[in-house]
């Protein structure tokens, strides 16, 4: 029998993301696997009434909550404090949360301070026996694990897209507040703000349901004997302001600007995917002059439906591992894409 | 303000990712087969803190860099012989298992016992530098527990930017989603980061660098403490290489036209 914790911060508008719905859904599937174990919602942030109405229905014996002002921005002392009273108040021994930045920067602080442990970018979560399996990737992605664990409270972080999110309708919540007294030393830290790119320029769309992958092919020279680098930003930006797509990119291309080449202005390592970048998920990917064998490739691990444009037919990184390979010259093709969608847009 | 600064920077070794992983079950539990055959690297985010913190370091005369790593001692010699070329830095090794089935608690706890044992440690200096994720466990869970055990409070992870300002304080750029960078402000060490790719470039090798570094990196490794890791507690069902080799439809022959009619007719499906 494990008590089990459904941890989540609100977002800034109060309510819950998705990547929390889907480790409710998690918890709540692991409650009702294993029996006799009671679900518990924890939340916090500056106000959580709204989020904890959104999941009145899910089935938990209570729903505890932080919150207040200190606990409005994402800082790693006051989450810890405000996850560490949760788990406490809720006696838990399984805590299910998602893997957002917030989450992930915090809780494994809060598994050592508790004496338990923490396994982030959990894949899966299964109940059999008595016993919570979790599983996940080890390598880069390149191999996957499965295990069990004996220190309580374990926390368990999922990877977000990895699981369905929970459903149901709101309903009247009682929360209970848990109060939460921090140190001057828990205040070190102000939260500035945000940078980011401004929002025509914003490529990267974790919810996009098309990630394009560019690759270092785009700045090499062409069949005229010249690279035509503006040519490809232009071709790539368009495609990505008519479908909307997420940008991912290889780390040889991202490279390339630090070597003084000629690159994708656009382009930043927080859209490098693969071996030291990103594994998002979508559910399509297309790529375009990426080439490349195994270690890199694990960049669409989790993307579904894959197709890949390509001059060498037996490129490592779409052989075997996409849909579909267009052996072809990506400029032209990009460039026809393009057309197709602009004109589908004015129709 | 200028302060001089301890920078402990934790970093492991990783195998080449061009190697051919596979997973073997040891008496001690998953593990790579002919792990010590293959070619290792610093950890590509521990590296990018390293050259962070060394570039910190020369910013502020008078800062220490230390690389404080948990590796086995021979392997860590073969990959030192590359990164004492890089920026100087004082190596503290711990000899021990390295591999991605190992318990990230059980690692910070003998990296924080390391640095605890730093001579000269000063909290109102310590800057606590480590990737935000390994290439081999991928948790990004280590340095959480590290500061726990060390007692300190602010934990940034995912960092591409830290500036010092003309008052000690520290602005640091950490990744958040959607792409964006969250901005702190923190009021000066103890602190502990967590980077990601960080912004500069791989320093070229300078020989002059490696024989500096290595003076005090052959008796690091020799006096390497032995350290137990395993991962008390946990039991792997399995660990497996995923088989996804797809059945790749090859189009060939197909005008550009043609191609980006089918592709866009998939993306409107």
């Amino acid at each position: 029998m494990e008590t089990i914790l459904f941890l989540a911060h609100t977002e800034t508008d109060g309510s819950l993301g998705k990547p929390a719905l889907e480790a409710l859904g998690a918890a709540k599937a692991l409650s009702d696997a294993l029996a006799g174990s009671p679900l518990v919602v924890g939340l916090f942030g500056a106000d959580v009434q709204s989020a904890a109405a959104a999941v009145a229905t899910c089935g938990a014996t209570k729903i505890l909550a932080v919150a207040g002002a200190d606990f409005a921005a994402s800082r790693y002392a006051t989450d810890a404090a405000a996850a560490e009273a949760l788990a406490k108040t809720a006696g838990a021994t399984l805590v299910i949360a998602a893997g957002t930045s917030r989450l992930l920067r915090c809780l494994p602080g809060v598994a050592a301070r508790l004496g338990g442990r923490a396994n982030t970018h959990v894949t899966g979560l299964a109940a059999g026996e008595g016993k919570v399996t979790v599983n996940r990737w080890y390598y880069r992605q390149r191999m996957e694990g499965a295990f069990t664990r004996v220190q309580r409270p374990w926390f368990i972080v999922l990877d977000p897209g990895s699981q369905p999110a929970w459903q149901g309708a709101p309903g009247h919540a009682t929360v209970e507040t848990v109060a939460v007294t921090l140190p001057d030393s828990a205040k070190r830290t102000t939260v500035a703000g945000f940078r980011e790119p401004a929002a025509d320029a914003q490529t990267i769309r974790p919810d996009a349901a098309l990630l394009f992958v560019a690759g270092a092919g785009w700045t090499k020279k062409q069949a005229d004997g010249q690279t035509h680098v503006p040519d490809a930003e232009k071709l790539i930006r368009e495609f990505l302001q008519l479908t909307r797509a997420s940008l991912g990119s290889s780390k040889s291309l991202v490279d390339l600007g630090g070597e003084g080449q000629a690159v994708l202005s656009f382009l930043s390592h927080l859209n490098q995917i693969g071996q030291t970048g990103a594994t998002p998920r979508h559910p399509r990917g297309l790529s375009a002059c990426c080439h490349g064998e195994e270690p890199h490739t694990v960049g669409w691990r989790f993307v579904n439906e894959r197709r890949a444009i390509s001059l060498d037919p037996n490129c490592g990184w779409a052989r075997g591992k996409a849909d579909v390979l267009y052996v072809a010259d990506a400029f032209a093709v990009m460039a026809k894409v393009n057309e197709l969608l602009k004109s589908a847009a004015g129709a | 303000m200028s302060l001089a600064y301890q920078i402990v920077v934790c970093g492991s070794i990783v195998p080449d990712p061009l190697q051919t992983l596979e997973p073997v079950t040891g008496p001690a539990g998953p593990a790579l087969k002919n792990e010590m055959m293959l070619p290792a690297w610093l950890d590509p985010w521990a590296a990018h803190a390293l050259f962070e913190g060394a570039h910190l370091a020369k910013a502020h005369p008078g800062s220490k860099l230390t690389l404080v790593s948990l590796s086995p001692k021979a392997k860590l010699q073969q990959v030192m012989m590359t990164v004492a070329q890089k920026v100087p830095f004082e190596l503290v090794a711990l000899d021990g298992p390295a591999n991605g089935f190992t318990d990230s608690a059980e690692t910070a706890a003998a990296l924080a016992d390391a640095i605890q044992s730093l001579a000269g440690r000063d909290p109102a200096r310590l800057l606590v530098f480590g990737g935000w994720e390994s290439a081999s466990r991928g948790a990004g869970t280590t340095l959480q527990v590290i500061a726990e055990r060390l007692g300190i409070a602010d934990v940034f992870l995912g960092v591409d930017s830290l500036k010092v300002a003309g008052d000690g304080s520290l602005e640091i750029l950490e990744r958040v989603e959607g792409g964006k960078h969250q901005v702190s402000r923190c009021a000066g060490p103890p602190a502990v980061l967590g980077w990601a790719t960080g912004s500069l470039p791989e320093p070229k090798n300078n020989p002059q660098v490696g024989m500096l570094n290595m003076r005090g990196v052959m008796p690091a490794l020799q006096k390497a403490k032995p350290v137990k890791i395993a991962a008390e507690g946990m039991a792997f069902a399995s660990v497996n290489v995923p088989k996804q080799l797809r059945e790749t439809r090859i189009v060939k022959d197909a005008s550009p036209e043609q191609i980006a009619a089918e592709i866009v007719q998939w993306i409107k499906s």
